[in-house]
């Protein structure tokens, strides 16, 4: 069994709290006390039913206001996957919680009123996913009970998005047709739309393969600890702790210790008690180097054969997400994993508007806004490009003035 | 190259370690909270695993309402021993002799909302910039929406509007003095995932979490262990049943569960199939629907 992380998109008014909901109670993943405390909060539907958005609604705020405001994590797991969803807001104004949500997810479920179909948030979530690399997509259909479940307003919809995710470049895309109010195809398959020859989203989403596979070992290693006990028995035991990014390190590979550039080759690889000869993405490890070389927490070991980009100047795509504007006169912190430096923002390319999708001048970014920027760090940075291997290919931006994480960077582009 | 599929259990190790070597990387003087509970004794095993045959960088800190289970406060002290790690332990009573909080009284009064100020107390003591607890997300509401590196502020307390965004894997501690941050290693796991991990690990527990004969009785529909720091009257009958914990926490305020279940498998099975959520055995949440929110924002673990 595996984890499978998604992130869903769409407003309140699209049923997405309704549609998790359904997902959690028809999977039996509500509890009695928690359903107790739902029918006594007395938010009901129209029909007097329990409003199921109510179980992804944790802030008083967002009880109150009855939006979502802030990314909420909910867990469920049926025999074949555990499932991490993170509900993230859909509102212009919580861009950024968005982008927080998707940026661990693996898949995206994008969330469309039947009734309305492709309509200007569809266009900024479908960015957005873009923007982030989320490899599949779920295009859900939903309220299809509000148009009588029929066969074509599903394929209208289906031909207009599908138009959008050829210009933004979505690789994988999935319709479904649900109703999330009345369970058709979330957990059960619809009995209203026999015309629907798919999987219920539930299904889809225990059995798509969502595994990375990079084109080359483009292994990579920012140590976090070095581990030193410094006692009589281990005097020379010096392992190097961190988590493996991207690809897979063995015993007697070369690796190359970025940014210093000096290499060596592995002697041991350790999981606690366990000495495995080969070691993969996703693994919490502690390497063992044949030489001594000088290495400490942000340093990053990385396969010989095929080194990350190096460089001080970088193209990158930005999401601003303090509400200080940037500011280009301010030297930042670039958090790059475990590597964090002084960073200021050259140039601002252009900044898009994430409705229409158009690339516009810009001399300023506030909170929420996307757009492309040139960046320089006060060191080089060993780094992948966000589009060949995500994992080494991002960081954050903290104001060293409140110490908050100002903004999402992706990086596009060696520049000079 | 060939694709690895980590098992999900490998997975949730795999992340806990990467924020506990986090942890010890970003802070000055990190702590571990330890509870006793099977979820900070996980956290233990995690912290083997990610720091081992080096030492823990942080000492573990217990906060003591000094209503505990007895069979928790054993059990710690075993473990310290075994482990040979730095315990250190704040106590309520102390907060209560300096005058800092004042008992509660009538039926339901516990020291749970106390331990609150000992822990603020404790942190400012020790000067401790960073604190690893076990909470999880699928625990309750206003913990879904809770970061796995939570800031607080100067009085312990947590804005649930003014939370960082915490983005791909990259956890940003930077903190100004006299705030910390709250870590929770364990967040994307759920009461199964820990037992299910504690199985796999083989990892030892407090006597009772499993089924054992108790003295009990029943409040506000929850059996509760009758012990002298529980505030019974004549109305309350004791009887003895067969019990079990699904938590540990103040002997006032822990409800316990009628369970058969004396071997983790009964347990793994009882969970699996159980309808009432591991916090519905807390009555602290019971007061309100924001309880837990609330009690957050007043500096709650």
């Amino acid at each position: 069994m595996n984890i499978l992380k998604f992130f869903t998109a769409g407003s309140v008014d699209d049923g997405k709290s309704t549609l998790i909901g359904r997902l959690l109670y028809d999977t039996d993943s509500i509890l009695v006390d928690q359903l107790e405390a739902l029918q006594a909060s007395n938010r009901k539907n129209d029909d007097g039913t329990i409003d199921l958005a109510i179980l992804t609604d944790g802030l008083r705020a967002e009880r109150e206001q009855g939006i979502t405001i802030d990314v909420a994590y909910k867990y469920f797991q049926t025999e074949k996957r555990k499932f991490i969803i993170a509900d993230t807001p859909g509102h212009i104004q919580y861009t950024r919680n968005m982008v927080t949500g998707a940026s661990t997810a693996k898949l995206a479920i994008i969330l469309i009123d039947a009734r309305n179909g492709v309509v200007e948030q569809t266009i900024r979530h479908s960015y957005l996913v873009s923007l982030l690399g989320i490899e599949h997509v779920v295009v859900c259909l939903n309220k299809m009970d509000m148009v009588g479940y029929s066969e074509t307003v599903f394929h209208a919809i289906t031909e207009k998005y599908k138009a959008l995710a050829a210009e933004l470049n979505l690789k994988e895309v999935t319709f479904i047709p649900v109703s999330a109010l009345k369970g058709d195809n979330v957990v059960n398959e619809s009995e209203h739309m026999q015309w629907y020859q798919g999987r219920s989203l539930l299904h889809f989403l225990e059995s798509v393969d969502v595994e990375d596979a990079l084109p080359y070992n483009l292994a990579r290693m920012p140590v976090q600890w070095v581990i030193r006990p410094q006692t009589d028995e281990l005097h020379d035991y010096r392992g190097y702790a961190g988590r493996i990014l991207s690809g897979s390190f063995n015993v007697n590979d070369r690796v190359t210790v970025l940014p210093s550039g000096h290499s060596s080759v592995i002697d041991r690889i350790e999981i606690f008690d366990q000495r495995p000869v080969e070691a993969f993405a996703g693994q919490s490890v502690t390497i063992h180097l044949k030489d001594n070389i000088d290495i400490s927490r942000g340093d990053v070991l990385v396969n010989s054969d095929h080194l990350p980009q190096r460089s001080q100047v970088i193209e990158a795509d930005l999401c601003w997400m303090d509400a200080r504007p940037l500011d280009d006169s301010i030297t930042y912190l670039l958090q790059h994993n475990s590597k964090i430096t002084k960073c200021k923002i050259r140039e601002i390319v252009y900044k898009v508007d994430i409705n229409t999708l158009e690339k516009q001048d810009a001399h300023d970014f506030k909170l929420n806004d996307i757009g492309r920027v040139v960046l320089k760090t006060a060191d080089e940075l060993p780094f992948d490009l966000y589009t060949e291997n995500k994992a080494n290919g991002a960081a954050i931006l903290v104001d060293s003035r409140t110490n908050l994480t100002v903004a999402a960077l992706m990086f596009r582009n060696v520049s000079y | 190259m060939s694709k690895v599929n980590l098992d999900y259990l490998d997975e949730l190790e795999a992340e806990a370690i990467h924020i506990l070597r986090e942890v010890a990387g970003q802070f000055e003087k990190p702590a571990l909270l330890f509870s006793g509970g099977k979820d900070s004794i996980t956290l233990v095993r995690l912290a083997e695993k990610a720091f081992r045959p080096g030492k823990f960088p942080f000492p573990l800190v217990h906060i003591d309402t000094g209503h505990n289970f007895e069979e928790t406060i054993t059990f710690r002290d075993q473990m310290i021993e075994r482990i040979g790690e730095k315990l250190i332990v704040g106590y309520v009573q102390d907060s209560i002799d300096e005058g800092k909080v004042i008992e509660q009284t009538g039926k339901n009064a516990s020291r749970n909302a106390l331990q609150t100020v000992t822990l603020l107390d404790t942190i400012a003591k020790y000067g401790f910039d960073a604190c690893i607890g076990g909470a999880r997300r699928d625990e309750e509401k206003a913990r879904a929406k809770e970061r796995i590196f939570s800031v607080r502020d100067e009085f312990g307390q947590w804005d649930p509007k003014r939370q960082r965004p915490e983005l791909w894997n990259i956890y940003n501690g930077r903190i100004h003095k006299g705030e910390n941050v709250r870590v929770f290693p364990i967040s994307n796991w759920t009461e199964l995932d820990v037992w299910n991990y504690i199985k796999r690990e083989k990892m030892e527990l407090p006597s009772i979490y499993f089924a054992h004969e108790r003295d009990c009785i029943t409040r506000n529909g929850q059996l509760m262990a009758a012990s002298p720091f529980l505030n019974m009257d004549e109305e309350d009958i004791v009887e003895r049943k067969k019990v079990r914990f699904r938590t540990v926490g103040d002997m006032s305020c822990t409800a316990a569960v009628s369970s058969d279940a004396t071997e983790l498998d009964d347990i793994i099975a009882e969970i699996s199939a159980s309808k009432i959520s591991e916090r519905g055995a807390r009555m602290d949440d019971k007061v309100s629907e924001a309880a837990m929110e609330d009690r957050k924002k007043g500096g709650y673990f």
